[in-house]
């Protein structure tokens, strides 16, 4: 019993090792070992595409609560202008000098 | 085969330690084929701790009373189910579990986010490794489940206390809610160490959090349960520190999990959310520590052990370290994004998570109160009901009112004239019921009446909220009103199983509320046919009973029960004599009748020699509700959790669309 005991741990830690070791097994000399690491360029991307996704999902929120009667006219009117402002801003700093105001006005109307 | 499971420690030991230190140093450094190695170690630990917990349940099956283990926590006539669920029934067992379920749930998470820890969050192998070296270190040097001794005939057996089938239940899923948030904890600490103040940590870990936080919620209402059939005084909790340490971490969860809400929608409360799952975090490892130290005199409580200090150092190293690095990247998580109104969505979240943090703190106020006197001035000093309770009217209260007032309230801000209008027929409902309430009798007790008429508030206005939503999508013309319905939960689940969950804390507080305000308590000392008359119910006492089961000779009361003079039935409540473990054990008589949604609930505290008993006999209207609640709320969190494929859809696009960042 003990010798098969320790044969089978013997056996997990030899596995062990070896699926461990695998990343150095299968690629011995990679021709780029480094982690990815964002540029500041790709992680202010990724700021503003956050940036834009929040502008959109609140104001499609803004829609939903003036629909059910929770959000008055008045005060729809007054939050929907801000909220289209910051979602077409997101959306021309994420793709600048390509569309002209109009159409990223109808950009962020067809995505809310 | 002791050999075996102490050598499957050892190789998870050394494997846990490499993801930590290798992990580490490839994700200062940078290295991509050492950061895969060390997430391969953090998968290849899973294995080694499951051949553990192998070895150990195979041993428990065989009775293999060589292990001290096994022969510390059952015994030959122990039923099966306890036998395996001895498992965790103690301390190295349970240590154990908590080592599998960590390394477990560690890889799933690292694997099912393999592109995001790669080349995003390469300090979540580090960290899940670290934590994990603990649990490894612990189990390999303080208190392994693998030692050895000369075999006795049979075993000490279980604690009696212990053989319930919710107790079968109740230890792991706690152990899922502690080791769950490990996983959003590692993945925001993660964030911070690489500098990443995006939300994609948030993203990625969201139904982890959720699923933690409702296997913690839901292993605390069982572990109610099985404190109100088993321990038998009545209740169904207790304030007992080992029940507040699983409660303090659900309710700071629970802060975070709106508070996160904010940080998705507004990009505020950055800094707020890292404390939060930092706190959380700590307080599921102390309540760790209150468990298997023995500082407290518990029920539910481990024996006294010197594993306390070690759990102490490590707790201080958790909340030492994340609080430098939240400090340290303080800079970076600051947002100019201010709170734009008192009268908002977001608002209403902050003033929440105040009055569940406050509660919280509270909470462990009174859990350390009694340890520090004893430390500081050598008192000993009991920190009673009395003072919970105090605090939970004084903050619960305001959080129901808020869990009615939060869904109504736009985000980024509300007029006061909208509001009004929104919250008007809530208000009305409430009044009313309060105002039946209180001339049916209520007003006996002014804090249940007000709890209940909160509660109608809160009812209502959820009510509200799903009818006024079917409402508007059915006005979009082209579904019917069922139709309308199941997409308005379908495509907003987290919105709308959230308020299922408000319902569910609903049911609990009516429940709570019924039980501590409105019950019934009788004692009395019974001869044979003699009755006893409690509310509208009349107990006779007919005689006693006893019989020998597998493992225990019980001896029950026996009691004829009438209400309005229609017979009932019989009730058995009596006491079980355990051989192996050589103690008594409690066992009431509970008759739920679901139609009155109130439960008679009988101990039969003491068997005299001249044929009487001592009878404590309660009514506890309402319980049921607390139980319902129970699956009340598991429904609205797998709602909330389940997978919608449009928003899958969004985020794979997002994730496409950063370009670069998606590679590898």
């Amino acid at each position: 019993m003990e010798i098969a005991a320790v044969l089978l741990a013997a056996v997990l830690a030899v596995a062990c090792v070896a699926f461990v070791a695998r990343p150095f097994l299968t690629e011995p000399e990679p021709v780029d070992d480094r982690l990815a690491e964002a540029t500041p360029a790709e992680r202010e991307r990724v700021r503003l595409l956050e940036e834009r996704d929040r502008a959109l999902a609140a104001l499609k929120e803004l829609e939903f609560d003036h629909r059910t009667g929770k959000v008055a006219d008045a005060d729809y009117e007054e939050l929907v202008g801000s909220l289209r402002r910051d979602a077409a801003a997101a959306l021309e700093a994420l793709d600048p000098g390509r569309s002209t105001k109009p159409e990223t006005a109808a950009k962020v109307d067809a995505r809310a | 085969m002791p050999e075996l499971g102490r050598a499957a420690l050892v190789v998870a030991l050394g494997l846990v330690v490499y993801a930590a230190i290798a992990g580490g140093y490839a994700a200062f450094r940078g290295r991509r084929r050492l950061l895969d190695s060390a997430t391969n170690a953090l998968f290849a630990s899973f294995a080694a701790a499951g051949v553990a917990a192998l070895v150990l349940l195979s041993a428990l099956v065989r009775h293999d009373f060589s292990l001290s283990y096994v022969a510390g926590h059952t015994s030959r006539e122990l039923p099966l189910g306890y036998t395996l669920a001895s498992f965790w029934s103690g301390q190295e067992g349970s240590l154990l579990l908590w080592l599998l379920v960590l390394t477990g749930m560690g890889s799933a998470a690292v694997a099912l986010n393999r592109r995001l820890v790669r080349t995003v969050l390469p300090w979540t192998v580090p960290i899940l490794g670290g934590i994990a070296t603990f649990f490894a270190f612990m189990l390999v040097v303080v208190a392994s489940p693998f030692g050895t001794q000369t075999a006795p005939a049979d075993g000490a057996g279980m604690n009696p206390s212990l053989q319930n089938p919710y107790m079968m239940a109740h230890p792991p899923l706690l152990y899922l809610g502690y080791v769950g948030l490990t996983i959003p904890f590692a993945f925001a600490m993660a964030a911070l160490a690489s500098a990443r103040t995006d939300e994609r940590w948030i993203v990625a870990t969201r139904r982890w959090t959720l699923a933690s936080w409702t296997f913690l919620g839901f292993a605390i209402l069982l572990g109610a349960k099985w404190a109100y059939e088993e321990v038998g005084w009545g209740g169904w909790y207790a304030w007992d520190p080992v029940e507040n340490a699983a409660l303090m971490p659900w309710l700071v969860a629970t802060a975070f999990l709106h508070s996160v809400m904010v940080q998705e929608k507004k990009n505020m409360l950055r800094v707020w959310n890292a404390v939060l799952i930092a706190g959380a975090f700590s307080l599921s490892l102390f309540g760790t520590f209150l468990t298997r130290s023995g500082v407290i005199n518990s029920i539910h409580s481990f024996t006294q052990s010197s594993i306390g200090a070690w759990f102490l150092g490590f707790i201080a190293v958790v909340a030492a370290g994340s609080a430098a690095l939240i400090l340290y990247r303080l800079p970076v998580l600051r947002t100019r994004t201010r709170l734009e109104s008192l009268v908002s969505r977001e608002a209403a979240f902050l003033y929440n998570n105040l009055f569940l943090v406050a509660f919280a703190l509270t909470v462990l106020w009174g859990v350390v109160y009694p340890l520090v006197s004893e430390a500081v001035r050598g008192v000993a000093v009991t920190v009673g009901a009395p003072y919970y309770d105090f605090f939970a009217i004084a903050f619960g209260l305001p959080l129901v009112l808020l869990m009615g007032i939060g869904p109504l309230v736009a985000w980024r801000r509300a007029s006061l004239r909208a509001l009004g209008r929104t919250l008007l027929w809530p208000a009305g409902v409430a009044i009313v019921a309060g105002g039946v309430l209180a001339a049916a009798g209520a007003g006996s007790n002014p804090a249940g009446l007000v709890g209940y008429t909160f509660a109608a508030f809160v009812l209502a206005a959820i009510v509200l909220e799903f009818a006024r939503g079917t409402r508007a999508r059915h006005a979009l013309g082209s579904e019917t009103w069922a139709g309308a319905f199941t997409s308005l939960v379908g495509r907003n689940r987290r919105r709308y199983g959230g308020y299922i969950v408000h319902a569910a804390i609903v049911l609990l507080l009516v429940g709570a509320i019924g039980i501590g305000g409105f019950g019934t308590t009788r004692e009395a000392k019974v001869a044979p046919g003699e009755s006893l008359r409690v509310g509208a119910y009349t107990l006779t006492y007919l005689g006693t009973q006893q019989q020998r089961a597998a493992n225990s000779q019980e001896i029950r009361a026996r009691l004829a029960v009438s209400r309005g003079g229609n017979e009932l039935g019989t009730m058995l409540a009596g006491k079980n004599r355990y051989f192996a473990e050589q103690q008594t054990s409690n066992e009431v008589a509970i008759r739920s009748d679901w139609l009155r949604a109130e439960d008679l609930f009988v101990i039969a505290d003491q068997f005299n020699t001249d044929g009487s008993v001592f009878l404590k006999v309660l009514v506890n209207p309402l319980v049921n509700l607390i139980w319902l609640a129970g699956l009340v709320f598991v429904l609205g969190s797998l709602i909330t959790m389940w997978p919608d494929a449009r928003e899958q859809r969004r985020l794979a696009r997002r994730f496409a669309e950063e370009g670069a960042l998606a590679r590898a």
